[in-house]
């Protein structure tokens, strides 16, 4: 049910006087709402011309604040996702291996790490390196952080890796194996490549996770991401609704921009000819923060070919 | 080896009920709010499906520790929302979490819900339509309870995820799981015992949740 005007009858003109009044009632409350939030804010002093001016004329906030604090926020978020890959592929490739002693030990990595809130990770990352490595006092939330997220997203990329290889037709392992390839071979010379387009979409959303992730570091360990720059301009110029405000708008502008480039990547592959056109979903079980839980990591199909004469 | 765990000094039951506690309240909020969304998304009104889709972008995207800490400062402290408590901290920050949490969760349950929605097939709600049902009464009456029946896996994901997003809770002071286990952390110096205590602690309370919820999932599933 994809188009969902199935839902409804094309409205006839009486239908169409109920909708107009749904819609001005609907518009009511919500100008009700707004106007309640904009009388608290301007009694809090929140709206004064003061309070959001520096965003457009100071620099400072920008050169100070925000940019720097973007960039650490990226910066975590990149490292990680680099670190996580290569370690999720290993144990999403363990999973799938014929030999007992190697797949149950990655399940059991795989699920611990999954079950448990990133949170925790990183607070126990945190208090592991002050105890048992010389990493200095200043780097360390960085370190932790960072620690932290590849833990818990190397696990998630390890389902996808998994899922993505799974999603290859099983005549590219046969035909591997006819050609007399090793299993090792098989994996990386035919079954990874392959699988590596079914994984970008799910990949590229996963990113999204991480950076939402980052803030925990700002806000429990003082890594000095967005989060933490905005903490820092609302003690500056005591704003605190502008500055965090602002911050969000950031993630969401970035965030946006990242899934619309995963569900147009996803769209492509799907289209596309040359691939198998299955994608590794990622629909509503991307969740952030942590959030993927027991993520069952499906395989959607591939579209019907486009030639099939439409009865 | 758990010579650590004194319990009189260390409130562990009354931690992860706080989080269990979070976790439920916050559930069935976004459960309601997010089947309101997911209802405003696919409705014929473009006002509100417009509202729907925006909700659904803007607060998917923004973290949920900025959400929570911004609950917290901006809307207690800032613009003292009490939120019907006496406006001491701990109560108020305790609900702020919550309606946090219910921000954010339920931009997640209504896509979940909007792709169940997408599951049922189309004949049923033609079938609807040509018995003369109304909007609401197709959605209510026809489409809803069987798109439920189909995400039900989904929303045990995102039960799951809440649980352990709770944790960010401990960001604002609030008493859970987490909180106390920086705290042992900061006194105790057996690292490795508290801080597999608390991954059991979340294992206990995520793996069950899981299995019954998949199983249930299984049971429901509309066979097609």
């Amino acid at each position: 049910m994809t188009n969902l005007s199935v839902l409804y009858d094309a409205p006839g003109p009486r239908a169409r006087r109920w909708h107009a009044v749904y819609a001005v009632v609907f518009v009511l409350l919500f100008l009700a709402l707004a106007w309640w939030v904009y009388g608290e804010l301007d009694d809090k002093h929140q709206l004064d011309g003061e309070k959001w001016e520096p965003f457009i004329n100071d620099g400072n906030v920008w050169t100070t604040f925000l940019l720097p604090g973007l960039r650490k926020t990226l910066e975590a978020a990149g490292l990680a996702l680099v670190i996580a890959l290569p370690l999720g592929a290993i144990f999403g490739i363990g999973r799938l291996s014929d030999h007992w002693w190697i797949r149950r030990p990655c399940d059991v990595v795989v699920e611990f790490f999954r079950a448990i809130p990133v949170l925790l990770m990183i607070v126990f990352a945190n208090e592991a390196y002050a105890q048992w490595s010389t990493v200095d006092r200043d780097i360390r939330p960085m370190y932790a952080l960072v620690t932290g997220l590849v833990l818990y997203n190397a696990s998630v990329l390890a389902e996808i890796v998994r899922a993505g290889v799974l999603s290859l037709p099983r005549g590219q392992e046969d035909a591997g194996r006819a050609l007399g390839l090793r299993k090792g071979q098989i994996m990386t010379n035919v079954l990874l490549p392959q699988a590596v387009t079914a994984m970008l979409p799910a990949i590229i959303s996963q990113l999204v996770v991480i950076v939402k992730d980052t803030t925990l570091g700002g806000a429990i360990l003082s890594y000095q991401e967005l989060l933490s720059a905005a903490r820092l301009i609302s003690s500056n110029y005591s704003n605190t609704i502008a500055a965090y405000t602002v911050a969000a708008a950031i993630f969401v502008v970035i965030n946006f921009l990242l899934s619309q480039l995963a569900g147009w990547l996803e769209r492509r592959i799907r289209r596309g000819t040359r691939g198998t056109g299955a994608v590794v979903a990622q629909g509503p079980a991307d969740l952030g923060d942590g959030a993927t839980g027991n993520l069952e990591t499906t395989v959607a199909p591939p579209a019907p070919p486009a030639t099939v004469a439409k009865g | 080896m758990f010579d650590f765990l004194d319990l009189d000094e260390y409130d562990l039951f009354g931690a992860f009920w706080t989080t269990i506690q979070l976790t439920f309240f916050a559930g069935v909020g976004s459960l309601i709010w997010g089947t309101v969304l997911a209802a405003m998304r696919v409705s014929p009104v473009p006002v509100m499906r417009a509202f729907g889709t925006a909700y659904v972008n803007i607060f998917r995207n923004i973290p949920l520790t900025l959400i929570i800490v911004f609950c917290s400062i901006g809307l207690g402290q800032t613009l003292r929302v009490t939120m019907f408590t006496d406006g001491s901290v701990d109560p108020t920050n305790y609900r702020l979490a919550i309606l946090g949490f219910v921000v954010y969760t339920s931009a997640f349950v209504c896509e979940a819900l909007r792709s169940g929605i997408n599951t049922v097939p189309v004949g049923q709600a033609e079938a609807a339509r040509a018995l003369g049902l109304s909007f609401s009464q197709v959605l209510r009456l026809i489409v809803l309870p069987q798109a439920f029946r189909s995400v039900i896996a989904p929303l045990a994901n995102i039960l799951i995820a809440l649980t352990k997003n709770t944790t960010v809770a401990s960001a604002i002071g609030v008493a859970e799981a987490a909180a106390l286990m920086s705290e042992m952390i900061e006194n105790e110096a057996q690292l490795i015992p508290i801080a597999l205590l608390f991954a059991l602690g979340f294992i206990i309370l995520t793996l069950p949740t899981g299995l019954l919820l998949g199983w249930v999932a299984k049971r429901m599933a509309v066979k097609r």
